[in-house]
């Protein structure tokens, strides 16, 4: 028998340690803000469009405003984050469902401009009809605009988003619900801010649900949500969700604390949003999740392979 | 279309709207004779005028190009591997002190389904009607979604310029019956040129001929067209793992899971929906 060195094995191997993946190009805070801004937005035109059908003026006001300067300084964002800004259109050269951005910029473009049309006539007072139409298009296209997002990061071979494609739909759901809720009990008298609060409270509970439920199903993938600064992130912004939701629940009917618990939830929705975007890139650097779930699969295949043969 | 996402596809120019189309060219990298050379990593810098990166070393090895990338369109690899000092039993490069040199010429893999292809929101990227992937740079604007969609990291941004960059398996010098300068260059025919067809069956005899030889760890990667990306229209022979070149070693194109992914933001976006009408008819006030 040849002798052999006596060197541990390594867990697995790379070349010289370095990424398989390409990190993601996209810029912080372009994009996680665009996330969370997508989100807020998107679920606003659907609390206004609730708010406007209940008769609360104030609560319509404040998430028409949530809907139009959301989805206008996302779509800033957006476009801040190309490489050749002024090449923005292209986006609506051509319309393509395998690609999550294609679609998402044909959700954007209309949706900003009937949630801007809804929030001109609602402050103006003018064209209320037209107004009103403008905030149902909006109202409509909303829920995609705020979930679509999902499949955007998830649809890339970055494995910590990818393999978190289930849950991150409903986590982004819930991150845009509790943003726009906590938006509405910001601006809006607590008389009006009633459906505010339980959309910010759904949407913290669907937040951290998923959010549970994917790093449970992650295994090895859920380090990066653990580690590091967007470990430090996702941890702060759980703290923060949990605890606005609770004071919305138990005291949303004070101005102050009801103001205190929207202002947590809006950033706490954004820290989220800066957290798995960290924690993606975080695992795109590191080949370690590139190799080892990927050998396991093989592995798999090839005992079930045997088990057949 | 079936198949048009993942999963075995013969015609993939076909399948792109090419009616007549010549056949799907490719590369077969065999690296057990490539000598380190970086002839493909020159010819390629000159015939394609992609810049000057920075000329540095690495300390790893010999490779000063570090990875493919906006700039480097084929990377030379060189690993170093300790192994037994005894008398040559793989019959490739292996020094008396023990040390194992691997080379190998990595390029963009011109996937059968192309994620960079497949994400790309402009239109920018499209398949070429010999079945390879290009960016057209007059339309790119720069929005990144290819270069973590690639499963390979292959393609990536040019920072002083916006765009994506990356191999065109020289488009321009196939349009005129030409091959890659990269093949073209290489001294030792380790990059090959031609039909894939044929290049996958020139494979198989090469590995066959290598384990005759008592090379045993000689393996063929990327040629499989039932693989998680249908099969690359770049693809090698290796003599380790795959990720001891940098390589992932069971790649899957993102979009196989895209109708998938479409399916939960649907009922996320319902859900969301659910919540707005439940925060309103939860109770009056």
């Amino acid at each position: 028998m040849r002798e052999q060195p006596l060197v541990p094995e390594p867990e697995f191997a790379s070349y010289y340690g370095r990424p398989i993946l390409k990190p993601p190009v996209w810029k912080q805070p372009d994009v996680p803000m665009y996330l969370f801004l997508g989100g807020l937005a998107g679920a606003s035109a659907l609390l206004a469009e609730g708010a406007a059908m209940s008769g609360r003026p104030a609560l319509e006001r404040v998430a028409r405003i949530g809907a139009a300067s959301g989805a206008a300084f996302g779509t800033v964002a957006l476009v801040h984050d190309l490489g050749r800004p002024e090449r923005f259109l292209n986006m609506l050269r051509v319309i393509k469902l395998t690609s999550p951005l294609s679609v998402g910029s044909w959700v954007l473009a209309p949706f900003s401009g009937l949630a801007t049309a809804a929030l001109a006539s609602n402050l103006t007072g003018r064209l209320p009809v037209l107004g009103r139409l403008a905030g149902l298009g909006a109202g409509a296209l909303g829920p995609a605009l705020a979930t679509y997002t999902a499949a955007l990061i998830t649809n890339t071979a970055v494995p910590a988003w990818h393999e978190a494609f289930q849950e991150m739909p409903w986590i982004f759901a819930g991150s845009g619900a509790s943003a726009a809720g906590g938006l509405g009990m910001l601006g809006a008298p607590v008389d009006q801010a009633g459906p505010a609060r339980r959309l910010a409270v759904i949407g913290a509970a669907l937040e951290l649900g998923g959010s549970e439920l994917a790093i449970r199903r992650l295994g090895m993938l859920a380090e990066p949500y653990r580690e590091g600064k967007p470990g430090m992130l996702m941890k702060t912004a759980r703290a923060l969700t949990a605890g606005s939701a609770a004071v919305a629940l138990l005291g949303g009917r004070s101005r102050v604390l009801s103001g205190l618990a929207g202002a947590g939830l809006l950033v706490s929705s954004a820290i989220t949003r800066f957290g798995i975007f960290g924690a993606g890139v975080a695992s795109a650097k590191d080949p370690k999740y590139t190799v080892v779930p990927q050998r396991e699969r093989l592995r798999r295949r090839e005992a079930v392979g045997a088990a057949q043969g | 279309m079936s198949n048009s996402l993942a999963g075995r596809l013969d015609d993939v120019a076909g399948d792109a709207g090419y009616h007549d189309h010549p056949p799907r060219m490719g590369f077969f990298t065999d690296t057990s004779i490539c000598i380190g050379c970086k002839a493909c990593e020159v010819a390629c810098k000159e015939w394609n005028q992609v810049p000057e990166d920075g000329i540095s070393l690495s300390g790893m090895s010999y490779d000063n190009s570090l990875m493919l990338g906006a700039d480097t369109w084929r990377h030379v690899a060189f690993v170093e591997k300790t192994v037994p000092t005894e008398p040559a039993i793989t019959g490739v490069d292996q020094a008396a002190d023990g040390l194992q040199w691997l080379m190998a010429s990595d390029v963009c893999k011109h996937c059968t389904h192309a994620a960079c292809l497949d994400v790309c929101p402009t239109g920018s990227l499209f398949r070429t009607e010999f079945g390879t992937v290009v960016v057209q740079e007059d339309i790119c604007n720069g929005c990144g979604y290819c270069v973590p969609a690639c499963p390979y990291g292959v393609i990536d941004q040019r920072e002083d310029d916006g765009r994506v960059f990356k191999c065109t398996l020289c488009y321009d010098r196939l349009s005129v019956g030409e091959e890659p300068a990269c093949a073209k260059a290489c001294p030792t025919d380790s990059i090959q040129f031609g039909e894939l067809s044929e290049l996958r069956q020139r494979a198989e005899h090469r590995v066959a001929e290598l384990h005759d030889k008592g090379v045993d760890v000689a393996r063929l990667y990327g040629q499989d067209p039932d693989d998680g990306v249908g099969g690359d229209g770049a693809f090698f022979l290796l003599l380790d793992d795959a990720e001891v070149y940098g390589l992932p070693p069971d790649p899957v194109v993102t979009t196989r899971d895209l109708p998938a992914m479409w399916r939960h933001v649907g009922m996320a976006a319902l859900g969301l929906v659910g919540a707005g009408i439940a925060a309103f008819i939860g109770r009056p006030r």
